[in-house]
């Protein structure tokens, strides 16, 4: 487990992150989401040691992390950049082997990562002849290659085509399924949407929400339904504590004063014919994340 | 993810992290086609630059003249001349105007000569002859020079330009790959892998064993081909100075090295390197025109040989002239040594300030404090 607590950091009197705390769980996505500025890429350059704090720590498991602790992290920086003349097995073999790896398993890693990726026919051009897309998954790859039991990505991705995004998101699902702590930053709220089982909101330096993402939907839903039904549905606006918000035919969004009120229009639309669905309006991330900001 | 499952990998040691850091530099060198050619040029200069000195000290012929009856006896003597004996001074004299011989040697016709002979010449009086059959008066020298002047200069421009050469083309280097992982962001990915002293260290190290192998080669190539082309005599005049231009230039290569690699991580485009590392390139070419200006001041080239920028090149000279006591290279070697360190100190601390500062130069100032 990760455990981020009390970090503070200015640059000069301009404090850009203020008693930063937060967990990432063992083998928990967590999504890292905040504005341009919000002080993502410093608060993850102070997980791994780039940047030192102002005050706190960083602990693995209870301990604080220290230097050599680093090298079990996976880190994608949010400026991407490999050696541009260097071959692409060689660089990921030259970053295992930097990380400790003896060179037979950094080169068993990288092959294997390669063809993870995608990569194994351009595993011997240089970086500066692939083209955009294999850049990026090439980076990917330089962040996983160690066999990091930590991820710590920052917007991973960023310019990816949605053919690699689906192969990204797999590989780290299969990270965190594995029980890796998996930390990652994203302007792509619909994919930390989908991916995240952890939210953590970053405002101005300081953590505005944090908290599982079904927890937080939970806390920022509100009393409003819909449903759907085989006739029309008309009457829930005669029923007692409820407000309809849009109405069409078989499908009506209402607002209910009390559950109970909400649950009494279900149980009458079952004795008049079929539901198709029912179910509690949840906000979106976007939604969450602009309330929580605001 | 459980320990069972994954590979034990321990941490790299200081030292491998830098080793391994050195070695990605050198494959890095040896696969530049540039490093390549630049280094074959410099190799191939200096083995020429033996062999066209053997091919002029070997084409000394000697100077053709004419001599008429008994001034042979005279020009014999010398034995610096290469003689056609002549019948009649007029012979001799066409044979001056027809340039077969540089001039001609007759008999004197005056009774009061010193000599007894009369030099013939074609349009202006022949030095070289003249000084050979002139009579000079006992000469006493106080405190003769050890090496003959304009060798003494050629060796000192030799090691003035070696240096400029070696130290610039892999300061350059330096301040290009410090730039380069600055520029595309990989210095990120390093420093939250290793330390940044052993990223610095790992190119300075690399960068250094390349310009140092290079000297090596060109040490051993002007060894061998003064050997080879039998100037063994100023082999064993120049072959101390070699050694000891090699490791004064490791120490002093060290120095630049962390220097140039300070002033690179500064900027972060390659466009800004040369006005970056400019300061540097001055304290490498200040004794270089130091060497060609005032190789013959035993006084400059005390102080150069003491000042750390300038003993690589001061130090080695005067060993060659034979005016630096023993233990003086040793002294100059210690002071040397101790400023590598500090500038190794104050480089790694600029460098490891600097390097996350994208976009504009970060000051000096601020590099080293923060």
């Amino acid at each position: 487990m990760l455990d981020i607590r009390g970090v503070t950091k200015s640059y000069g009197i301009r404090e850009v992150l203020t008693d930063v705390s937060f967990t990432v769980g063992d083998g928990r996505m967590t999504g890292f989401v905040g504005a341009n500025g919000a002080g993502k890429t410093t608060t993850m350059r102070i997980i791994l040691g780039v940047l030192s704090p102002d005050t706190g720590t960083v602990f693995i498991d209870g301990v604080p992390v220290t230097a050599s602790d680093r090298r079990r992290f996976g880190y994608m920086p949010e400026e991407r950049g490999l050696y541009p003349k260097m071959k692409v097995a060689e660089q990921l073999v030259y970053l295992a082997r930097l990380h400790g790896l003896t060179p037979a398993s950094a080169r068993r890693n990288t092959a294997d990562l390669l063809e993870r990726l995608g990569l194994t026919e351009r595993a011997g051009d240089t970086v500066e002849s692939l083209s955009l897309g294999n850049q990026q998954r090439a980076q990917i790859a330089a962040a996983l290659v160690h066999d990091p039991e930590f991820l710590v990505l920052d917007e991973p991705f960023s310019g990816l085509d949605p053919l690699a995004v689906e192969v990204v998101m797999s590989v780290l699902a299969g990270y965190a399924a594995q029980g890796a702590p998996v930390l990652f930053s994203s302007h792509q709220l619909d994919i930390v949407e989908r991916l995240c089982d952890d939210l953590v909101i970053i405002a101005d330096g300081e953590i505005r929400a944090n908290g599982s993402r079904e927890a937080l939907r939970e806390q920022h839903s509100s009393p409003r339904f819909e449903i759907r039904t085989q006739g029309d549905t008309g009457w829930v606006r005669s029923q007692p504590g409820i407000t309809v918000i849009d109405f069409d035919g078989d499908f009506a969004v209402f607002e209910a004063e009390t559950d109970a009120a909400s649950q009494a229009v279900l149980q009458h639309a079952i004795t008049l014919g079929a539901v198709h669905s029912f179910s509690q309006q949840r906000p979106t991330l976007a939604t969450i994340f602009k309330e929580v900001i605001a | 993810m459980s320990n069972a499952t994954r590979p034990v990998h321990t941490a790299p040691t200081f030292a491998q992290s830098v080793w391994l850091v050195s070695n990605r530099e050198i494959t890095a060198r040896l696969r530049s086609k540039s490093f390549l050619i630049a280094t074959g040029i410099l190799l191939l200069i200096s083995v020429a630059s033996v062999v066209v000195g053997s091919l002029l000290s070997q084409n000394t012929t000697l100077t053709k003249v004419a001599v008429v009856g008994t001034a042979i006896s005279v020009v014999e003597q010398t034995e610096a001349f290469d003689i056609v004996e002549s019948d009649t001074v007029k012979e001799a004299e066409a044979l001056v105007r027809d340039g077969s011989v540089d001039a001609a040697v007759v008999p004197s016709g005056s009774a009061d000569s010193l000599l007894g002979i009369t030099v013939i010449a074609l349009d202006s009086a022949p030095i070289d002859v003249l000084g050979t059959l002139s009579v000079s008066p006992d000469l006493k020298i106080l405190e003769p020079a050890s090496q003959n002047g304009f060798l003494a200069y050629l060796v000192a421009i030799g090691f003035g330009i070696i240096f400029l050469m070696s130290a610039t083309t892999f300061g350059a280097t330096i301040a290009q790959s410090v730039v380069e992982e600055k520029q595309t962001r990989i210095v990120e990915i390093l420093m939250s892998t290793i330390s940044v002293r052993a990223l610095l260290a790992g190119k300075v190290l690399g960068n250094s064993l390349m310009a140092f192998g290079q000297i090596v080669a060109i040490g051993l190539l002007v060894s061998v081909g003064l050997a080879v082309t039998g100037q063994r005599v100023l082999l064993a005049d120049v072959g101390p100075a070699i050694i000891w231009f090699a490791v004064f230039f490791a120490f002093g290569f060290v120095l630049l090295a962390s220097l140039y690699a300070a002033t690179a991580s500064m900027v972060s485009r390659q466009e800004d390197v040369g006005s970056a590392t400019s300061p540097v390139l001055f304290l490498v070419m200040i004794p270089y025109f130091l060497v060609v200006f005032f190789n013959d001041n035993p006084l400059v080239l005390a102080i150069m040989s003491y000042v750390p920028f300038s003993a690589p090149v001061g130090m080695p000279v005067r060993i060659f002239l034979g005016d630096a006591e023993w233990w003086e290279p040793v002294l100059s070697l210690v002071v040397l040594a101790l400023s590598t360190i500090v500038v190794i100190l104050i480089g790694s601390r600029i460098y490891s300030n600097a390097l996350l500062r994208m976009g504009a130069r970060v000051s000096l100032r601020e590099a080293l404090h923060k």
